[in-house]
């Protein structure tokens, strides 16, 4: 288990080292950083005077060693727009970006566990029926796309939500159902199969020929051993809930840390774009591994394969 | 994230009901902007985005004024002006202005602020707005004398535009951060909040009395928000959340429109397109070295037919290198070349393409602008394939690389109404010229420089007839800039893309 632990825990570090060194270089590729600091009507000397200063003349390789020396370190450096330092204003929008996650992953426990439970409970029925469909369209709906229609029915017609900012909890509630349903069919579906698989074994069986209710079959013996893996992916979900607030939070006006890329990328502030990149990458790499290790803990012969 | 049908039958019937009139019941505006990414630093130095310049009119004043319909010069802090010598204007100042901490307006401030910007130390971002000043020296209390480095005849540009006027004392104490943070001006509206890359909160300057050409402040209150996605703000125009954008784009013009209660209107810009051929021959490409062949390029394409059909609005063809309102942009002198895909074919095959040839075009503007001219060009044979890139990134490959051969491009001209600010940028030999015309950069040189207006004006004739007549550049259409506003606003839009909030205010 241990050498499991560690043989995991090195290729996350590895990935790490990938995903920071390809992004260094391909958002030095897409465009010369100096030309966009610049802005659209600067002269030749004013290009290659932000060159000198940033130091864009040097070779790629030398800017990123310096670059990666100092994040070791926790210091991304400056962005080059706001002239601030790049942690603080992470960790002024982290919050925001944070809660939407916790609450979208909330969101999707809330409808994908339910509905997956009575859906098992009652395989090919009318619910289960609803549960598919639930799941069909969580899959198909294109999460930019579902936001403005959240945004024309609630904000634009009914007015019953605010339709951008983050000034109240009102104005997280069509961004957390937005985020929250994207995630909902994967863990429901999981919830579903893992519920058939439990409800129709040996133990259930003994459970409820001892005559115990059927509520507590259900919930004491059937469900808490079908959830661990729902459990273990919804961690990976968060993830993903985290990276997709990019869109979300872009579309809502919610000024987190995936509007922060968004703006970040379109104006090649590369500090901004490095440091946001290798955090969403450690964070998904640490619930991924943090997954794997729970796997393997609950099932040792995933460590000895 | 765009979606060009905004559901917008759907939302029309939803609509019939009026939205909300926040703005007139409290005499407040509420603006959105932001498409391109929010002020970075709302110091007006220390920023490149547009919006920013929008910001900095209602905050600060300049010394002169730029009369915004007929680009005349009138006082504004100055109230009168007389040269000394070639490199020295002299200034004699308002009297009575006040800036909205209290602080009075005079002679010290203008120094302070010209001679701390010029200080390439202090690390202005856009150094060509503030490197031609040398010094600047008071007189007496209300007498500024401003001296350049050579004699710059574009200097009113910048004193009515980029150069806004600071409070000596405050900006010493505070610097760039603390204007950031409470920016300080003598402009018509004052700043009482600012939350960075999220809102900005302004009131009435109560002190904007004294008979500035600006004029006062129409509404008591005005916010705005930064909001990057374009569907957003629209949704919030339609909901009463905001009154006014200006990021729309032409498709939402007609959508917008359409609703009751909503005015949107394509307004005419400064900002000209064209398309740019490798005359010179940068990326090896034989066929666009050749006049012929560029001559026929022009006579091929329809641009009528394209202001008429796609660009719409007050948009309308251009056949110069500049804007035409622009100091020295004289249309008499420039060649031009109407659509005659006969001659254009005829054209082709004495340079030696009888078939026509295949090209790579490049833009990062709509793709079906883009099409329109390679659907003309086809016609004649020319087989174009589009390449659609990122503005910056198509500005990279052409300044750095030279493989374009051709591209759909166009300029702002930082909204200044001179032709330096755009026809000597490309044609002086820099990384962005493509003819690399040693008789053009001469030209360009002598009228940039000279101090005479008449030795100006004659100096960029002849740049112009040459560079339209060896097609250096097809000049396209001057763009159009969109908005969605509520019909009650009394919004005037401007050929230099700069909206002055404060002169709207709501009717009846």
């Amino acid at each position: 288990m241990l050498a499991y632990a560690i043989k995991r825990s090195f290729a996350a570090f590895l990935i790490l080292i990938v995903v920071s060194g390809l992004t260094f270089s391909l958002s030095h590729l897409s465009a010369d950083p100096a030309l966009t600091i610049a802005g659209e009507q600067a002269s030749d000397e004013d290009i290659q005077a932000i060159r000198e200063l940033y130091g864009f003349d040097r070779p790629i390789y030398i800017q990123y060693l310096e670059w990666a020396g100092r994040a070791m370190t926790g210091d991304f450096g400056e962005s080059y727009h706001y002239g601030e330092r790049v942690s603080t204003m992470i960790a002024g929008r982290i919050g925001t970006t944070m809660s939407l996650g916790v609450l979208a992953i909330l969101f999707a426990l809330i409808i994908s566990i339910p509905l997956g439970v009575v859906a098992a409970m009652r395989p090919n029925s009318l619910v289960d029926r609803f549960a598919l469909l639930v799941a069909v369209f969580g899959q198909a709906l294109p999460t930019f796309w579902f936001a403005l229609m959240m945004i024309i029915v609630l904000g634009v017609w009914w007015r019953w939500l605010p339709i951008s900012g983050n000034d109240s909890w009102a104005h997280f509630v069509m961004p957390t159902i937005a985020l929250g349903y994207y995630a909902t069919p994967a863990l429901m579906r999981l919830t579903r199969a893992g519920m058939i698989e439990v409800l129709g074994s040996d133990y259930i069986r003994t459970a409820r020929a001892k005559g115990l209710s059927p509520t507590v079959v259900l919930f004491k013996h059937a469900l808490r051993n079908a959830i661990i893996p729902v459990v273990a992916l919804a961690a990976v979900w968060f993830g993903f809930m985290l990276g997709g607030s990019i869109v979300i939070e872009t579309i809502f006006n919610l000024k987190g840390i995936g509007w922060l890329s968004y703006d970040a990328l379109l104006r090649s502030d590369l500090p901004v774009v490095q440091a946001i990149v290798l955090i969403f990458a450690s964070l998904y790499v640490v619930l991924t591994l943090a997954a794997d290790l729970v796997n393997a803990w609950l099932d040792p012969r995933i460590s000895v394969r | 994230m765009k979606m060009k049908t905004f559901v917008a039958a759907s939302m029309l019937a939803a609509l019939a009901s009026t939205s909300t009139m926040a703005g007139p019941d409290d005499d407040s505006l509420i603006v959105a902007w932001g498409s391109t990414g929010p002020i970075e630093n709302v110091d007006n130095y220390f920023n490149t985005n547009r919006t920013g310049i929008w910001f900095s009119r209602m905050v600060w004043d300049q010394l002169i004024y730029r009369e915004p319909k007929t680009f005349e010069f009138k006082p504004l802090l100055a109230e009168s002006w007389e040269a000394l010598s070639d490199t020295t204007w002299q200034f004699k100042l308002r009297q009575g202005v006040k800036f909205h901490n209290g602080e009075e307006f005079d002679a010290d401030d203008v120094v302070f602020t010209l001679n701390w910007i010029s200080d390439p130390a202090n690390g202005v971002k856009v150094q060509r707005n503030v490197n031609w000043i040398e010094s600047a020296e008071k007189v007496d209390k209300y007498t500024v004398n401003v001296n350049m480095k050579k004699p710059f005849p574009q200097a009113f540009e910048f004193l009515s535009g980029p150069i806004t006027i600071y409070p000596n004392e405050y900006y010493a104490e505070v610097g760039p951060d603390g204007m950031h943070k409470a920016p300080v001006g003598t402009g018509p509206m004052k700043v009482v909040a600012i939350e960075t890359a999220e809102e900005y909160v302004l009131e009435k300057n109560p002190d904007y009395t004294w008979g500035s050409p600006k004029g006062e402040a129409q509404v008591s209150k005005m916010v705005v928000r930064e909001i990057a996605d374009v569907q957003t703000q629209i949704a919030e125009l339609l909901a009463g959340g905001i009154d006014i954008t200006a990021d729309i784009t032409a498709d939402h013009v007609d959508q917008i429109g359409g609703f009751p209660g909503f005015t949107a209107l394509q307004a005419g810009t400064m900002r000209t397109g064209y398309i740019g051929f490798d005359a010179a021959g940068r990326g090896n490409f034989e066929p666009t070295t050749k006049l012929a062949v560029r001559k026929a390029m022009a006579m091929a394409i329809d641009r009528e037919s394209l202001v008429t059909n796609l660009i719409r609005g007050d948009a309308g063809v251009i056949h110069t290198p500049c804007f035409p309102t622009q100091f020295g942009c004289d249309e008499s002198f420039a060649a031009k070349w109407d659509y005659n895909p006969e001659m254009a074919k005829q054209l082709l095959a004495e340079a030696g393409y009888p078939d026509g040839f295949e090209i790579e075009f490049y833009t990062f503007r709509p793709a079906d602008w883009a099409e329109a001219i390679m659907a003309d060009l086809s016609k004649v044979g020319i087989k174009a394939s589009l390449t659609k890139m990122p503005y910056f990134a198509l500005r990279d490959k052409q300044r750095n690389e030279g493989t374009t051969p051709m591209f759909l491009m166009d300029w702002g001209s930082y909204s200044m109404n001179d032709m330096s600010a755009i026809t000597s940028h490309f044609f002086k030999k820099g990384p962005d010229d493509f003819a690399m015309d040693d008789q053009v950069a001469a030209w360009l040189e002598e009228g940039d420089t000279s101090p005479d207006s008449e030795i100006r004006k004659a100096a960029y004739a002849k740049a112009i007839e040459k560079i339209t007549s060896e097609v250096y550049w097809l000049p396209m259409f001057n763009h159009v800039r969109n908005y969605g506003f509520n019909e009650n606003l009394s919004f005037i839009p401007y050929q230099d893309e700069i909206p002055r909030f404060w002169q709207y205010g709501w009717n009846g």
